[in-house]
């Protein structure tokens, strides 16, 4: 039987992943437990139920549904049930609205080739392609492996959005195929990262340093999120690590934004609420240029 | 701008819409005193240059480019010989808030004493609303269909190249060459020909008459202008007026006031639809250009200030407005004269020069509401030409359009065009694609395939006007699968378009007869040769056109019946249609999940394209093909204008979840919010239906300003508007404005009087039209 994935999207027209017009593949599950996490339904190794309250209108269908019979709605009765929820989806099935979604959905190999190859025509008149995020795509490694290989076959344009907390061998493994690493640099000292992210950087740091010695296309990707990694000294850390590397081409810094406090709270991620404000534009450029005087080519967002 | 062009501009933009009598009361003195004595050609004739000699010219202040259909700027003549306006038309067209056309208390007297007790019976449309059968009115009054020929004469047609090598002296040795060719003795229809052909010539000199006029007229204001350039400005155009039409021009000013001429003959002759058209302008002017840059007469500040002052002209021309029912709610004041840019050439090659791009700019620049504009785009179109466009697009007025060249030649082939015809052709009007120069490519109305459904699901009974309109296919409890539903439907559409055509059949045999086109057919291939009127099928090339209005509506309440009720067998069809009946009151889980949970249209969805490929089918074969009553054939086409709105009042709640009244779909755009997977997904959709078989389709896009900043931003545009064509999608327009931008336009009349000019009705489906955003 074919290797499956546990895909929770699959974004059309994404913009920001890489070069050109792309789909962007995410899989279930990461490594790590970034507080400020903008993808917080793909933390999880396992299918869930996602909440969209504005769109409950209290029919009773997702109780009705429930095989357990949890007291399932939207409101605190839910918050007391999901621990005792085993994401069967019937709920969400039921639900007329689509308020409760079921994020997390078996996929084999050839079902997600065939529907990424839908916007080739869009790949090939922009120069895009496929990108594998999450989650952490190689925490899925043998679904993803053989996505590339697919994708290879098909002259389709591959990249890898990595957090770099993965199997070495599984990411040289992705590097011998992959035209494109997008790998991401939280926090340049262990200690901090290790309390925003949930594991130190050491072996993400190694992995990077082995990856950029047989790849030659890797744009690092740090989210600038204030108060956490945007002091001046962090960043120039962070850019003489990257400028350091010779595979990698460019740094694009991702400005902090809400849009994840929000979905947190939909699907129910436990832990302290991280509420951050994004970065304006004008501080955005400030930290562009750090990574500039490194000599490193700098994107804000994407 | 120039500050020359900046006073026409502000002059045209200024002007009020209004209603001139005029050329009323001097149609109706030529009939009182004609009618019965001359031939039909030649009394249209004659009439047209009675007008032609006697309507009152106007020249304004700075004018490079002289004539007006009208007294004035935005005076707007009418046209009772096709429909005559009541009364009560013509105060409700002087009082209604939006599109409002002021009428004196003069006009309307006329219009009591003179112009109403004349034409009262005797109006094309009177006599064709006399002439249509029963089955027809019901249908047409239930709102199945609209009829475009009851309000305008047909039209729609597109100049070529044709009157920059020859004059109207030229085009009348032409018409003797065919008159001396006439053989009575065995050619039957030889005497009619002969008429014709009279009338044309006759046409010509009506022409020739109305440009003299204005040459005199140039010539007194020059002889009375103190000032040196304003007179040598009026020296010129009173030169340029004594040399064409009567004569091929011989510089790019004369070009542009000799097609001006053209285009008010066209408009002023009959109220075609479209008005008129350059065509393919920055092609046709390209030499005149080169010829002014080479020996000096022309700069490109020169040549783009007359472009100006041209473009200015098409803005004052407001479209005559309908009468009847539709005078209190109906809302543009586009004639939908829709220049063409870039392109291909005969031999296949980039159309687009520099003359392209300085179209480009005025569009950029000027702001008009007239004329509109498109881009033709062939894989041999630069990028920079695309990249203008788009630039220009960017600035949210919804235009220029863009079209597909290499479909909008593959269509024609398909009709059975030559491929040098069919490059030398391209889009007009709204999308529809024709030959320019060579056909006449008829719209003949507006066809609701949601009605079809509703009448469908109740046994050809329309719940609205309590009629039985169509044949009796089944009640919704003995569709025993969707297939039956569907094959329901199938006879439904039939039947309907059947009742359609019957009526098309009528009424162009009704203008072939009685309403000839004389000065048209004497500028469309091959009326000349073929001693035979445009309104008659004296074109090369004849198409009449039905546009199916509503595809995503009836393919995600296909696809919403396919699911819950044969699939997933959650209430029986008889339950949704009484759920349907009732407005879905007490019904909103179930509207919810019609709304939510069932395949739609615009989401790269099989299970909901394969329908949508399904009613276009079904629409295609009933329509295709089929023989039109002045030869050529009847053609689909997907484009609604505006009339999804009037379509959807008339049509009940549908089974995608949308409540009874609101809009139905418009054009091939999925339903208004239903696309949620990104504009790739909604071009693969909308790339599914066989764009090659129809005569045009038309697709909206909303984009936020955000997604298409930056050259980043015009770089995504042009990727997917050649990932669209190469998929040999037809058109797109790309509306740029976010949903924030327009509540403050509706709530503010002084934002945009454009978008304001619109109905509510039509705003708020502006509005819920989906944004796309960056992911």
């Amino acid at each position: 039987m074919s290797v499956t994935g546990l895909v929770f999207d699959v974004q059309r027209f994404s913009l920001h992943d890489g070069p050109g017009i792309r789909t962007t593949v995410f899989l279930k599950g990461c490594p790590l437990s970034c507080r400020w996490c903008h993808n917080p339904e793909g933390m999880g190794t396992a299918p869930e139920i996602l909440i969209t309250p504005d769109r409950c209108i209290e029919c009773g269908a997702c109780v009705d549904a429930c095989p357990h019979g949890l007291p399932s709605g939207v409101g605190s009765g839910w918050a007391a049930a999901k621990e005792l929820c085993e994401a069967c989806g019937l709920c969400a099935d039921a639900c007329p609205t689509g308020a409760r979604r079921l994020v997390g959905h078996q996929v084999s190999v050839e079902g997600l080739v065939d529907q990424v190859m839908r916007d080739r025509v869009f790949y090939a008149e922009s120069g895009g392609g496929v990108t594998f995020s999450g989650g952490e795509p190689l925490r899925q490694a043998e679904f993803v492996l053989s996505c590339l290989e697919a994708l290879k076959g098909l002259e389709i344009h591959t990249a890898v959005d990595t957090c770099g907390l993965v199997e070495r061998d599984d990411l040289l493994r992705a590097a011998a195929i992959a035209d494109l690493f997008l790998y991401d640099i939280k926090h340049a000292d262990p200690a901090t990262h290790a309390e925003w992210s949930g594991a130190p950087n050491g072996r993400i740091l190694e992995n990077l340093a082995a990856l950029a010695a047989v790849h030659d296309e890797i744009w690092v990707r740090v989210p600038v999120v204030p108060g956490v990694n945007d002091d001046a000294f962090n960043l120039r850390q962070t850019a003489a690590l990257a400028a350091s590397l010779p595979g990698v081409r460019r740094v694009s810094l991702l400005p902090y934004h809400e849009l994840g406090a929000e979905k947190r709270e939909r699907v129910g991620v436990s832990g302290a609420p991280f509420n951050g404000m994004s970065p304006g534009p004008d501080r955005m450029r400030d930290f562009a240029a750090i990574f500039e005087e490194a000599g490193l080519l700098t994107t804000i967002g994407g | 701008m120039t500050d020359r062009t900046e006073r026409l501009r502000r002059h045209s933009l200024e002007a009020e819409p209004s209603i001139s009598a005029e050329r009323a009361l001097l149609i109706t003195a030529f009939y009182e005193q004609n009618l019965g004595r001359l031939s039909n050609p030649v009394l249209r004739a004659r009439a047209f240059l009675d007008l032609c000699e006697r309507k009152t010219l106007y020249h304004g202040d700075g004018e490079l480019i002289v004539g007006e259909r009208g007294p004035e700027p935005k005076a707007v003549p009418t046209f009772p010989e096709l429909t005559c306006h009541s009364v009560e038309d013509l105060r409700i067209l002087d009082s209604r808030p939006k599109t409002r056309y002021s009428v004196s208390g003069a006009a309307i007297a006329d219009y009591e004493r003179t112009v109403i007790p004349f034409w009262t019976g005797r109006s094309l449309r009177d006599r064709l609303f006399d002439a249509l059968p029963a089955e027809w009115h019901d249908a047409y009054e239930a709102g199945v269909f609209t009829e475009f020929m009851e309000q305008r004469a047909p039209g729609h047609t597109v100049l070529d190249d044709k009157i920059y090598s020859k004059g109207m002296r030229d085009f009348q040795a032409d018409i003797d060459a065919a008159l001396a060719g006439l053989d009575f003795a065995e050619d039957p229809e030889a005497h009619d020909k002969s008429e014709s052909l009279h009338a044309m010539r006759v046409s010509c000199d009506a022409l020739i008459r109305f440009a003299e006029r204005h040459a005199d007229l140039a010539e007194e204001r020059a002889r009375q202008e103190s000032d040196p350039d304003e007179k040598a400005v009026l020296e010129k155009i009173s030169a340029a007026c004594r040399h064409i039409p009567a004569n091929a021009p011989r510089d790019f000013h004369e070009a542009l006031q000799y097609y001006w001429f053209c285009h008010l003959g066209v408009i002023t002759e009959l109220n075609g639809w479209d008005a008129f058209n350059p065509g393919h302008l920055d092609q046709h002017l390209l030499p005149f250009y080169e010829r002014g840059l080479a020996d000096g007469s022309l700069t490109r500040d020169s040549a783009k200030e007359l472009l100006e002052a041209f473009f200015v002209k098409f803005n004052n021309h407001t479209a005559p407005p309908k009468v009847g029912v539709t005078a209190a709610e109906s809302g543009t004041y586009t004639d939908f004269a829709n220049i063409n840019i870039a392109g291909v050439l005969s031999d296949g090659a980039d159309g687009s020069n520099e003359v392209s791009h300085i179209l480009l700019e005025i569009v950029d620049e000027m702001h008009l509401l007239q004329p509109s504009t498109n881009v033709q785009v062939s894989k041999e179109t630069p990028n920079d030409v695309l990249e203008h466009a788009l630039r220009v697009i960017r600035k949210g007025f919804g235009f220029p359009s863009l079209f597909n060249a290499e479909a909008a030649v593959a269509e024609q082939l398909r009709q059975g065009k030559t491929i040098e015809d069919a490059r030398a052709g391209g889009c007009s009007g709204c999308v529809e694609v024709g030959a320019f120069g060579k056909e006449a490519y008829i719209l003949t109305g507006y066809f609701n395939l949601v009605k079809v459904l509703e009448l469908a699901l109740h046994d050809g009974f329309d719940p609205r006007t309590g009629r039985q309109l169509g044949p009796k296919t089944g009640a919704p409890e003995r569709f025993e699968t969707f297939d039956d539903l569907f094959t329901a439907f199938e006879r439904q559409l039939r039947h309907f378009v059947d009742v359609k055509i019957r009526g098309n059949q009528i009424i162009a045999r009704t203008y072939a007869r009685e309403m000839p086109a004389p000065f048209l057919s004497v500028l469309i291939d091959d009326c000349i040769a073929n001693g035979r009127d445009y309104n008659a099928g004296g074109a090369r090339y004849n198409n009449r056109f039905i546009q199916a209005v509503g595809i995503g509506t009836i393919t995600d309440s296909l696809a919403a019946i396919r699911k819950v009720v044969f699939e997933d067998g959650l209430l029986t069809l008889p339950d949704l249609v009484s759920a349907m009946q009732a407005n879905y009151e007490r019904h909103e889980a179930l509207r919810q999940r019609l709304l939510h949970r069932t395949p739609k249209y615009g989401n790269d969805d099989d299970a909901a394209d394969d329908l949508m490929r399904r009613v276009f089918d079904a629409a295609f074969e009933c329509i295709d093909g089929r023989p039109t009553a002045i030869g050529g054939a009847h053609r689909l086409e997907m484009l609604p204008t505006t009339s999804h709105v009037y379509f959807g009042s008339v049509t009940g709640a549908t089974a995608d979840g949308r409540r009874a009244g609101l809009p139905v779909s418009e054009g091939i755009s999925p339903v208004q919010g239903a696309d949620r997977k990104g504009p790739t997904a909604v071009f693969r959709s909308a790339a599914k239906m066989d764009h090659i078989k129809t005569g045009g389709t038309l697709l909206n896009m909303k984009f936020t300003p955000s997604l298409i900043e930056g050259d980043e931003g015009i770089e995504r545009l042009r990727h997917l508007v050649r990932g669209y064509f190469a998929m040999d999608g037809h058109h797109v327009q790309f509306n740029v404005v976010d949903a924030d931008t327009l509540r403050e336009a509706q709530a503010d009349a002084g934002y945009s009087d454009y978008f304001c000019d619109l109905s509510d009705a039509l705003q708020e489906e502006i509005i819920e039209r989906t944004a796309h955003a960056a992911f």
